[in-house]
């Protein structure tokens, strides 16, 4: 392979190298961190919740009309979880304050001593009875479950600090990352300590924003029904394949046992809408950037086609001449191959220092993470694939010029 | 000249319809991938009530210790006990103490069920504060602030559900069991991001519909629907969250001149220097005045990604506009002998650039129709990628049509001056010769 006469001859179009290197150097750095962020996000949608998402649908039920007491509040709850559980295609129901995905809720920082200034880690608190776990459809690997007789109730601004607690693994795993947290005490916002009793295998936090990245998994169960009169959350485990009918028949339940209530439409639902709400903008982002990207590569392999077509025009008596004295087709073929090689070499090497760049410049003002080098490497391989490919039907055109060009003139 | 500058562009670009097509569709898709995520921008980044955004002020006041803060930045709305305070010194022009709540709206016909509309207790003075008209009626007076009346305001979507869109002054509501008086129906009222409320809503949300006094939603120990943040646990019972450090309440000010503003900062950290000598406070006073744009900036209502999708589509129409530099040259340079007939023929170097740019420029709003047409379709389908509260927002309007348009002309003629400098340039007579 002969570089130094492509090197000459390039250095008579330095207009449209400098354009395709420019080109390919943008790319390759919007490329990269494109993939980049649609990786992340991507690797967001598919976290597991620990929940039965198949099966699992939650009611936003809020009470309406003049202001129950504490005692009526607690009555209907009962009323409506026994109604509930007695619905044909229902395996269990169970009240909570809130559920996994949810986009906010109730999380609460978390110690292992009372007097701590530093608090250990934070969680997020889920409230329910004896009910929930199987409800949620969560396993239980340690430790038991509430008993019935252990569950407590939580009226409007009342502080309960309850004297057991079943915490997820990721979350006994913080508190006591050496030995077992089966039996051990943690103290959450409270002086007096509540005993792990039992602990779950995976259950998500109500929020997945960035800043409970670092808290993820990380969830305790509380022995409490919620009895505030704003409403509270149904969770509910159809059996296998009666997800539909059970979603239809559980609020005409609800609502023929007492109508002073809002069933909110936009919250709650299927385990399938709640995670699509959840991960709405993480989805968004990833398309978008899956967009851009490919529409981004088919663009510049398309003009590095036209470009080298345009030269090829061009050179058409050259290469007559090169074919006349003797260039067999394949040394005409390895000419732009080359050709194109070297101007992608200067390409990618501009657009390595530009996509470092462009990531370092996220980083600094958008929050976003530091980009792994593998990209880059992954990046660098696919331009120069792509020129190589772009470049392969101009090129195979050029071989085919026949050497008599050489003695016509234009 | 122009038409035939014009009718000249379009026969040469039939003439290689391949690279013609390449680089409509790349400016086609440059300038669709840009607009599009320009118009969620725009969305975003409006200024809501830009007749007053100087005026209005947000007070943020920290109550909590420094290490508690994040960048000393005190909390982004107040607690009771401040909101309070700062309603009764009454030093600005008009001021409101707000948050929301989420009383049920109970219909008179009982076979009808309860609902829930996005409702706010604030002062009567914040309907002149947010510039907010009125169909019938009006605010509420600040006697019956005073008296804590059972007084509402409705919005016009739901006093044409409740009354049909009938004159309902007078009448009465029903919320939570408890009888209100309408004093007035507002018009539509919608301002986004809703900067009113930025901190719960991060700026965008359902219209506000229901609104009634702040005192009476206390009075009714109505729990916020909104954020209710502690540093500590405020303890059992209604009286103790009104004591408490925790806070949930936003307070605007209205605030005409900037010297006024000076004034109430003044008065701000006079405010909480007091709270200091009391004991409240064991840190020097540490308050902010924001106006609705530094609000917005400072709760970040423009999402991050709207910001990066923006960037990364301006910087795809950047390849595109180099793709189509290299491509216009390409094409220009293959008529060189052209050029040079017609350079031989008299023509200017001027005449050259006139008729090449031209021809640049039809590609251009070619490339801006087939932009147009893929921003119709991008803005419809912007619901599978942002949030369908922001994504509603973003539309193709006349000035947006108009910006694809002259982006991608404009754009495009750019990119062509070094190819039409290169035209400009061809040698006449070695033209002639080599021929």
């Amino acid at each position: 392979m002969q570089i130094k006469p492509v090197l000459t001859a390039l250095r008579r179009h330095k207009a449209g190298t400098v354009l395709v290197v420019l080109q390919i150097a943008l790319t390759l750095a919007i490329v990269c961190n494109a993939m980049f962020i649609l990786h992340a996000r991507l690797s967001h949608l598919s976290e597991p919740t620990g929940v039965d998402e198949a099966n699992l649908f939650v009611i936003a039920n809020q009470w309406a009309g003049e202001q129950k007491s504490k005692q009526e509040i607690d009555a209907q709850v009962r009323a409506d979880l026994i109604a509930l559980q007695q619905l044909p295609g229902v395996l269990d129901a169970a009240p909570s304050n809130s559920y996994p995905l949810r986009g906010s809720g109730w999380d609460n920082f978390v110690g292992l001593k009372p007097d701590q200034l530093q608090p250990t880690s934070d969680a997020a608190v889920y409230l329910g009875d004896e009910h929930l776990l199987r409800a949620l459809g969560v396993k239980l690997v340690a430790g038991r479950n509430f008993r019935a007789d252990e569950i407590g109730t939580l009226g409007l601004r009342e502080e309960v600090h309850p004297a057991q607690v079943i915490v997820t693994r990721a979350l006994a795993e913080r508190l006591y990352p050496h030995g077992s947290a089966l039996g051990k005490p943690l103290y959450s916002m409270s002086a007096t300590p509540s005993t792990i009793i039992g602990i779950v295998d995976r259950l998500q936090t109500q929020s997945v924003d960035d800043w409970q990245r670092a808290y993820a998994y990380q969830s305790m169960i509380w022995p409490l029904r919620l009895d505030w009169p704003s409403g509270l959350y149904y969770i509910v485990r159809a059996r296998p394949g009666q997800l539909a009918a059970a979603m239809r028949e559980a609020p005409k339940a609800l609502l023929a046992l007492d109508s002073q209530r809002i069933i909110d439409p936009s919250d709650g639902g299927s385990f399938a809408q709640i995670r699509q709400r959840a991960y709405d903008s993480d989805r968004g982002t990833a398309i978008l950037m899956g967009i851009i990207s490919a529409v981004l590569l088919v663009i510049t392999a398309a003009g590095i086609v036209g470009l080298t077509s345009f030269w090829v025009g061009q050179r058409r008596k050259q290469i007559g001449v090169r074919r006349a004295l003797g260039a067999r087709q394949r040394d005409i073929l390895s000419y732009f191959l080359t050709e194109n090689l070297l101007i992608s070499l200067g390409g990618v090497l501009l657009g390595v220092v530009l996509a470092v760049s462009m990531n370092v410049w996220l980083v600094v003002r958008m929050g976003a993470q530091p980009m792994s080098p593998l990209y880059l490497a992954a990046g660098v391989l696919l331009l120069l694939l792509l020129g190589q490919g772009a470049v392969l039907a101009p090129a195979m055109k050029a071989s085919r010029v026949p050497p008599v060009e050489a003695t016509r003139s234009v | 000249m122009f038409a035939y500058y014009f009718q000249l562009g379009l026969r040469s670009l039939r003439r290689n319809p391949l690279l013609t097509a390449l680089m409509v569709m790349a400016i086609g898709f440059g300038v669709a991938a840009s607009m599009i995520t320009y118009s969620v921008f725009r969305a975003t980044a409006n200024n809501p009530i830009p007749q007053k955004s100087d005026q209005l002020y947000a007070v943020q006041i920290a109550n909590w210790k420094p290490e508690d803060l994040d960048k000393s930045e005190p909390p982004d709305a107040l607690t009771y006990t401040d909101a309070v305070a700062l309603m009764q010194a009454h030093r600005a022009r008009r001021q409101t103490a707000l948050y929301p709540v989420g009383p049920s709206v109970v219909p008179a016909d009982a076979s009808q069920l309860p609902f829930r509309e996005t409702t706010y207790a604030w002062y009567g003075d914040a309907f002149a504060m947010f510039d907010i008209p009125f169909l019938y009626g009006g605010a509420w007076s600040a006697a019956e602030d005073g008296a804590h009346a059972p007084v509402a305001v409705l919005g016009k979507a739901l006093n044409d559900k409740l009354f049909n869109g009938a004159n309902s002054v007078g009448k009465t509501i029903n919320l939570d069991g408890h009888d209100y008086r309408v004093t007035g129906v507002i018009d539509t009222w919608n301002p986004q991001p809703m900067f009113f409320d930025a901190s719960n809503t991060q700026g965008f949300g359902d219209p506000a519909e229901l609104f009634i006094p702040f005192t009476r939603a206390i009075d009714q120990q109505m729990g916020g629907a909104g954020n209710f943040n502690c540093s500590a646990t405020p303890g059992s019972g209604w009286e103790a969250r009104l004591r408490s450090e925790c806070i949930w309440i936003a307070f605007w000010a209205e605030l005409p001149s900037a010297a006024e503003a000076a004034g109430y900062k003044r008065f701000l950290r006079g405010y909480a220097a007091e709270q200091q000598h009391a004991g409240r406070f064991n840190w020097a006073p540490n308050v902010r005045l924001r106006n609705v744009t530094q609000w917005l900036d400072f709760e970040k209502v423009v999402p991050p990604e709207s910001k990066i999708s923006l960037l990364v589509s301006l910087g795809f129409l950047l390849i595109c506009l180099v793709n189509t530099i290299g491509l216009l040259l390409a094409k220009f340079m293959r008529r060189a002998p052209e050029i040079g007939v017609r350079r031989a023929l008299g023509a200017s170097r001027k005449t050259i650039y006139a008729q090449f740019l031209v021809e640049a420029g039809a590609v251009g709003l070619a490339g801006g129709v087939l932009g147009l047409l893929l921003t119709g379709l991008g803005v419809l389908g912007v619901g599978l990628v942002f949030d369908p509260q922001i994504a509603r927002l973003a539309t193709l309007d006349f000035s947006l049509m108009g910006l694809t348009l002259l982006v991608a002309t404009l754009a495009t003629v750019l990119a062509a001056f070094y190819p039409t400098w290169r035209a400009a340039q061809v040698q006449p007579a070695w033209q002639l010769k080599s021929n």
